[in-house]
């Protein structure tokens, strides 16, 4: 699996046609999909794939092979693959881009612990190859129900197809990456056995969106904020990732996962690795995750005894979300009445290093709140000492940045500003930053980023083994709790703030923001 | 132009009196609807002749989001005695539910010779300030576009609209020390750029690049100064050496040298390619080795042909973007700077010496 001294010695030859081009290559690829007929490839994949071909961002040479149980012929693959990509892509098909796209697609059948599938796999790689006359890397994409991931990397180790002479072959994994931190290591394993931790690529597609990347630059690329950015003038920090909606039609996988599994333990805590991690020496994969794993390994892992103090779950009840009545959890499709599933979680974290000590890291998540959103507020300490009277003000209140991801990506600083008026009277307004006003482009879909950075070998937007076991390690004895734990759980109305409960996780003088 | 369109225009006008009116307009929007927000991104000012208006709003109609915050259109007229203006907000689309919706703003002024001496006078007060400014003008009025630039950080100039290839190069690299120049002859070959490089980036194909031996460009009959810049871009990233090219038949043909060898540069008029920019381009190797990249439909048609004989062609897949596209990625490449433009536009103009 590492490079020959022949390989290096080639690839530090420069290449002094990339300068000043915006998009870097990607070599030519064959991209596998294992579960190529399920909801993720068809929404996500299938589209992202189809807006890199159109905006001419794929490899000079890529080819698609779906991999499913469903037995059915490469011209009826293409056919669903049309008519996903006409159904969700973000913009519509050019035909002949489309149809170019198309034509280099195949489908092998078959469950995904038989043998004979990564033989005729095999046979199907080799052949493009050949049509091609050179080798070409490949990239196996593990879309499928997360109980396959060990299975389909055995038989890929078992069959030869994780290393490849002449190109570069690439896993990428799909969340969730295991549903215990004990399932997390044993998945880690499985798949270390067969591949480098270099060819491994798990996603979490936070980390794809633009906005995400830009809190990288908004902290490393601006003076002003990074001198304040520690305990010193920060009280506190919260990260919220709302939902208005419920759970849809994903009853069977949310039941199994709940909040906290679905968004904190992976997305949420990426967030907050990207708050409180120090500055990267380079931007390099490596050095990156390197940071946000110390900030991981300084959250205390939580002990059992602190557990209903720093964490709160709840489930929703119905209520009236858009105008309209809606139904309470236990009443959706597919949810068991006796679920103890939670709809609801919020943490308080610490960060026990030198920058961060006493600062409390509020998180919460849930469905069928009052509104979308995800934002990181960071709260600063209030000014020591206020030199005028704050009669008739609404209040000095603390300044406040506000990191919007969605719906409206932007930055918003909440400082106290005087009421024109003869008095010195305060009040608080805000200073606003908005992504979509100040840049022409629109940025691509994450997993348009994802894939294209998955197929150049660049990790930097991917889940290292320690950082997943890392983020397990604080959630774990969370969920292990709440299992533990008898129902009924705390409940919210649909609609509303969440639960009242949730209150009880603030330090005295800390209040949530409102959703 | 878009969902939302509000106008307020006065004959016999000034640009305070544009100024307040634009100010005032913004105000109102936000009020009735708060999800409308002004975008401020770049302001951009085109001088055009009064009678091709109608062309040029048509042009800059088909950019979508690429539309520069604040368009300022100086429309002049030869005799016109009297400034008058014409303000347009719009959005593009509607605000989704509780998302935001940007408004553009349009400021045309018609204008004549009487204008001309304090068109910065006119033009400054109605541009954003902090915003960088893209000058245009399309139709041609060098010595306006002289005076404009002292309110302009880029350029957007089409090489290939001047009718002498040598005279275009000159042009551009005038500028290039006043401005950051947009060249679209240039952008028309970013794809082509892209692939080749992509290419020869594979480490077994990287010292492939050190043995070139010939390059040849097929070009629209119109856009010779698209393949001059794309000859000057491999000759400037490879550190070739250029002279002058010569005609002959319908082409234009020379060596590039480097230290060890030398380069046969070929570009041949496509008289059947229907748009501007390339239509094709074969790089050979001493090894025998040659890549072809040809316009096709739905991308870039590839034939690769080996020492041994033996052949592969594939499509590489790619919307074209259109003349309207080339233009919108001119005002986007505003707000970048590509340092490899210079360069290439350096070596072009050794080529048209």
């Amino acid at each position: 699996m590492a490079a020959t001294a022949a390989q290096r010695g080639l690839d530090e030859v420069e290449n002094p046609l990339t300068a000043g081009l915006e998009r870097l290559p990607v070599a030519p690829t064959t991209l596998v999909i294992f579960g190529a007929t399920g909801d993720l490839a068809k929404r996500k994949l299938l589209p992202a794939l189809y807006n890199l071909a159109h905006d001419g961002a794929l490899p000079e040479r890529f080819h698609l092979v779906g991999v499913s149980r469903k037995t059915k012929e490469h011209e009826e693959y293409r056919e669903e693959c049309e008519a996903a990509i006409r159904r969700f892509s973000r913009r519509k098909p050019d035909e002949a881009v489309l149809e170019g796209l198309l034509s280099n697609v195949k489908y092998v059948p078959g469950t995904f612990d038989d043998e004979s599938v990564y033989g005729e796999l095999s046979s199907v790689l080799d052949g493009f190859e050949q049509e091609a006359g050179e080798p070409l890397n490949r990239a196996f994409y593990l879309s499928t129900a997360p109980s396959f991931f060990p299975v389909i990397v055995d038989c890929l180790g078992t069959s030869d197809l994780n290393h490849h002479k002449g190109g570069e072959v690439r896993l990428i994994i799909e969340k969730p990456f295991g549903t215990t931190l004990e399932e997390a290591r044993e998945l880690n394993r499985r798949v270390l056995a067969k591949f480098d931790e270099s060819q491994v690529f798990r996603i979490d597609h936070y980390l794809g969106k633009e906005t995400v990347q830009n809190m990288m630059a908004f902290r490393f690329a601006n003076g002003m904020f990074e001198p304040l950015w520690n305990r010193n003038f920060i009280d506190s920090v919260q990260i919220t990732a709302s939902e208005d909606l419920g759970i849809g039609s994903r009853a069977d996988y949310y039941d199994s996962a709940g909040a906290l599994r679905d968004l904190i333990q992976n997305h949420m805590l990426q967030l907050l690795c990207h708050v409180a991690m120090e500055p990267p020496v380079s931007f390099t994969s490596e050095e990156v995750r390197n940071e946000k794993v110390k900030v991981l390994q300084a959250i205390p892992e939580p002990a059992a005894q602190d557990i209903a103090d720093m964490a709160v779950r709840a489930q929703y009840v119905a209520g009236q979300a858009g105008g309209d009545d809606v139904i309470g959890y236990l009443e959706e499709e597919g949810v068991p009445e006796d679920s103890n599933t939670e709809t609801y979680a919020a943490l308080r974290l610490e960060v026990d290093n030198w920058r961060w000590a006493g600062v409390p890291f509020y998180l919460r998540t849930g469905k069928r709140l009052a509104r979308k959103v995800t934002e990181i507020a960071v709260t600063l300490k209030p000014v020591p000492h206020l030199a005028f009277s704050q009669e008739g003000s609404l209040g000095v209140q603390p300044n406040q940045l506000v990191l919007t991801l969605q719906p409206n990506e932007g930055v918003s600083l909440r400082l106290g500003a005087k009421i024109p008026g003869t008095r010195m009277i305060i009040r608080p307004v805000n200073m606003e930053f908005l992504y979509g006003t100040a840049f022409l482009s629109q940025s691509p879909e994450a997993y348009e980023r994802l894939i294209t950075d998955a197929m150049r070998g660049d990790a930097t937007l991917f889940t290292r083994n320690d950082e997943v076991e890392a983020q397990w390690r604080i959630c774990d004895p969370i969920v292990s709790a709440w299992t533990a734990e008898p129902g009924p759980l705390p409940t919210y109305v649909a609609g509303s703030q969440g639960p009242k409960e949730a209150e009880g996780l603030l330090r005295e003088g800390d209040h949530w923001r409102a959703i | 132009m878009g969902v939302t369109d509000v106008v307020w225009s006065e004959q016999g006008t000034t640009p305070d009196a544009i100024e307040a009116a634009l100010r005032q307009l913004l105000v109102e929007v936000h009020a009735q609807d708060e999800s409308l927000v002004p975008a401020r991104v770049l302001n951009m000012i085109a001088f055009v002749d009064r009678e091709w208006t109608g062309e040029i709003a048509n042009r800059l109609r088909g950019v979508g989001r690429y539309h520069a915050s604040r368009m300022l259109v100086l429309a002049y007229e030869s005799g016109r005695e009297r400034l008058d203006a014409r303000v347009t907000i719009s959005t593009e689309h509607d605000a989704a539910p509780g998302e935001l919706a940007l408004l553009r703003e349009t400021v045309v002024v018609e204008l004549g010779e009487k204008h001309l001496d304090d068109l910065v006078t006119i033009a400054d007060p109605l541009m954003v300030t902090d915003l960088p400014t893209l000058l245009w003008s399309p139709h041609g009025h060098q010595d306006i576009v002289g005076e404009l630039l002292s309110l302009s950080q880029a350029v957007l100039v089409d090489s290939v609209d001047e009718p002498v290839a040598a005279d275009a190069l000159q042009r551009a690299w005038s500028l290039k020390d006043q401005a950051y120049v947009v060249d679209l002859a240039w952008l028309r070959s970013t794809p082509w750029r892209e692939r080749v490089a992509s290419s020869f980036d594979p480490p077994a194909r990287r010292p492939d690049l050190r043995s070139i031996t010939s390059v040849e460009i097929r070009h629209h009959p119109a856009s010779q100064v698209s393949a001059m810049l794309y000859a000057g871009w491999l000759a400037s990233r490879l550190g070739w050496q250029t002279d002058a090219l010569v005609a002959a038949n319908n082409s234009l043909s020379g060596i590039a040298r480097d230290d060890t060898r030398e380069v046969r540069l070929c570009l041949r008029r496509a008289p059947e390619l229907q748009v501007r920019g390339l239509e094709g381009v074969t790089i050979q190797t001493a090894s025998g080795r040659s890549l072809s990249l040809d316009r096709g439909a739905g991308g870039l048609r590839a034939i690769s042909r080996e020492p041994d004989g033996a052949e592969h062609q594939w499509t590489i897949p790619g919307a074209s973007r259109g003349e309207t596209g080339v233009l919108g990625e001119g005002i986007r490449q505003a707000l970048l700077r590509d340092p490899t433009y210079v360069p290439a536009l350096g070596a072009a103009r050794a080529m048209a010496a």
